[in-house]
């Protein structure tokens, strides 16, 4: 299979990769971090891997997103799976006061998202088949206190995706919306963890089952349709004074 | 966050850092002052308190492989990977792993700083014989190779250091190349002790050899067990095997666990295996990680956890050793569903490795008020026949018992003292233990 992935180094793609590294796929990794992709790129060659390419990338660069997929085309020939993983999760409390840092965390987690699905799906209709994988966020479900920037830019996503969907439909390309609870990573670093955390490993297994199932939305893991469908049935009157 | 060993006890708060790469992790000690010691962990594997501390390092993002080499059939990768990982890349390439502890979920970090055994011992000796090469992240956030030629004495204080000396961020070691990683075994029922013994050394050149002890069997029929013995096929399969596993998702009340269910559970296991005494064949991973089937069968001891107790008496005075053990364990009635005996071949050099040339017996234990003094009068009979215990194991060994039976120890405190002077890293093992 040929592969390319958005934001390769963050845990989630590290172990998507991973599993599609044992699989023989052939993979062209994006990310910041130029040692980082290295070593992954080393890594994913002995997991098994065909062959790996990597390119380093500031993903807010979006005038050089279509010349990112240009490079991938070349290595990879065409793409059969495109993952978008990468993102940040920014502070809400420096966000609520401060515009400049709501601008950031909007255009990092929603707008380059965007711009690489624009330049992607150029690419999957010209090709005639293809799936394209987003991850967003059970936050872009609904609007809570806590991380309502962030679950604004991962909704924007998510709707986007929705229309998108349809517009692909008949050029045979599948688009999937990706959404995890909470994940433990290096982005959750600083909160604690409880009974509902789930690990990169469990969250890259579903993903690759849910993309080969062509799933439309899939929640990682499965009981997270079950918390947000209650989350999101909550009456407004209700809900506006919680703080979950 | 609460964290434990894999024997849930005992239970404390500590702060976790997971360095996603070697910048990050040399971050953390560019300025350690005020800041309280810490402790690298990797699967949490170790039983007792000797990868807990108040603050803990996770080598779990380490867990890339950098190079394979095929010519020296050497493999290199972080510390964070574990045995699975590296069965996993090792097997479709007609290699196997030379030392394998009983679950395969153990980091590469860890395997070594507990320079761990298997079931081999007597034939290809522990973990570290195989590592041809480590970088150790020190205390100061410098980067040191260290192998048996270069940085010899930091190599060997840290190969069973109990992640003492530093960090291990990657290591090199080699592989053995297998015809298949089917397996060929055969059991030995033994009625007592003395003849499991002889089963065993009769046996002595056959690659993999262990016995399951029944602890609550008396008199006579002390030591009754099961011996089993196996090697490598000569031709089979060599494909890496998924399996799904079982899954204990919660601690089940520990009054499940009592003399009476143990002793039948032993009783009828003994008769059931004794018939089995032609050879048979099995995929590597049911022979070698048969506790891996249940994820989590730490919680079947209930939520107060359990201590396995795991002693080596040197061979001149094993026999008689383990019966005083044996004897004493089957009289308290606590006895533990499940032990193992394994020969051990000779010990190496490194100051705190465990391996030494004798018998080994690992029990476990459900974690009760009334056990503490039971494994103190255990501890005076180990030291008396000249053993000592796996600190990958202990969760309650005294100052005194260690030092008495870790005879390098202050060639290791010395070696510690010129690469961490300030206690960087500590455990709450090594603090009791008088080591920092």
């Amino acid at each position: 299979m040929k592969i390319i992935i958005i934001g390769a180094t963050s845990a989630i793609a590290r172990s998507t990769a991973r599993l599609y590294a044992e699989q023989n796929s052939q993979i062209f990794l994006v990310g910041r971090d130029e040692r980082r992709l290295r070593e992954l790129k080393a890594d994913l060659e002995l997991r098994g891997a065909n062959s790996i390419e990597n390119l380093t990338l500031d993903i807010t660069n979006c005038n050089e997103h279509a010349n990112v997929i240009n490079k991938s085309i070349q290595f990879l020939g065409h793409i059969d799976i495109a993952i978008i993983c990468h993102g940040s999760l920014p502070d809400q409390k420096k966000c609520e006061s401060n515009f400049r840092e709501i601008e950031k965390a909007i255009n990092i987690n929603g707008l380059t998202t965007i711009s690489f699905c624009t330049e992607i799906s150029k690419q999957l209709e010209l090709q005639k088949t293809g799936t394209l994988a987003v991850i967003t966020s059970v936050a872009g479900d609904r609007g809570r206190q806590p991380n309502f920037i962030y679950g604004a830019a991962k909704s924007m996503v998510s709707t986007y995706l929705q229309g998108l969907r349809g517009k692909l439909l008949p050029f045979d390309v599948h688009v999937i919306d990706i959404k995890p609870g909470l994940v433990d990573s290096p982005m959750t670093a600083k909160f604690e963890k409880g009974a509902l955390w789930s690990t990169p490993e469990l969250v890259a297994i579903d993903i690759v089952s849910g993309i080969k199932k062509k799933r439309h939305t899939i929640y990682t893991p499965s009981y997270w349709r079950f918390i947000m469908a209650a989350v999101c049935s909550i009456p407004e009157v209700i809900f506006k004074k919680m703080k979950i | 966050m609460q964290l434990q060993g894999w024997g849930r006890f005992p239970d404390i708060t500590a702060n976790i850092i997971e360095p996603v790469s070697l910048e990050s992790a040399q971050q953390l000690f560019k300025s350690r002052q005020g800041k309280p010691s810490t402790i690298p962990r990797g699967m949490g594997r170790s039983y007792g308190d000797s990868a807990l501390a108040a603050e803990v390092i996770s080598s779990r993002f380490l867990d890339g492989f950098i190079s394979l080499d095929e010519e020296s059939h050497s493999i290199r990768c972080g510390s964070g990977v574990t045995m699975e990982d590296i069965l996993k890349v090792a097997i479709p390439r007609g290699y196997f792993i030379h030392v394998l502890p009983g679950t395969q979920y153990v980091s590469l970090g860890g395997a070594i700083a507990a320079d761990i055994h298997g079931k081999n011992h007597h034939k290809v000796g522990s973990f570290c014989r195989y590592v041809s090469s480590l970088d150790l992240m020190l205390a100061n956030g410098e980067i040191k190779h260290c192998s048996a030629t270069e940085n010899p004495e930091l190599f060997m204080a840290t190969c069973g250091g109990m992640g003492l000396t530093g960090v291990i961020i990657d290591a090199t070691i080699s592989l053995k190349k297998v015809p298949s990683v089917s397996i060929k075994k055969k059991s030995i029922a033994a009625e007592n002790l003395l003849e499991c013994m002889d089963h065993i050394e009769k046996n002595d050149t056959i690659e993999y050899s262990v016995a399951w002890i029944d602890c609550l069997a008396k008199r006579e029929k002390l030591g009754r067990s099961i011996v089993h013995l196996a090697e490598h096929c000569e031709e089979g399969f060599s494909q890496y095997n998924p399996r799904k596993n079982l899954s204990i998702p919660f601690s089940m009340p520990s009054i499940f666990l009592n003399n009476y269910s143990v002793s039948i559970f032993n009783t009828v296991l003994y008769n059931l295996l004794k018939r089995k005494n032609a050879f048979s064949i099995v995929n590597y991973k049911p022979y070698f990680f048969p506790l891996d089937r249940v994820r989590n069968w730490n919680r079947l001891y209930g939520t107060q956890g359990f201590l396995q107790y795991q002693f080596v008496i040197p061979l001149v005075s094993a026999r008689q050793g383990v019966s005083e053990i044996l004897k004493k364990v089957s009289e308290s009635g606590k006895g533990p569903p499940l032990s193992v005996l394994k020969k051990f071949g000779e010990g190496n050099e490194n100051y705190l490795s465990f391996p030494l040339n004798g018998y080994s017996l690992a029990m476990d234990f459900k974690n009760e008020k009334s056990l503490f003094p039971l494994l103190s009068e255990l501890d005076e009979i180990v030291l008396a026949h000249g053993g000592r215990l796996y600190l990958a194991k202990d969760a309650r060994m005294s100052e005194d018992v260690f030092k008495k039976s870790y005879v390098n120890w202050e060639k290791f405190q010395a070696i510690k003292s010129q690469v961490d002077p300030h206690n960087v890293f500590a455990s709450l093992q090594s603090s009791r233990l008088g080591l920092t």
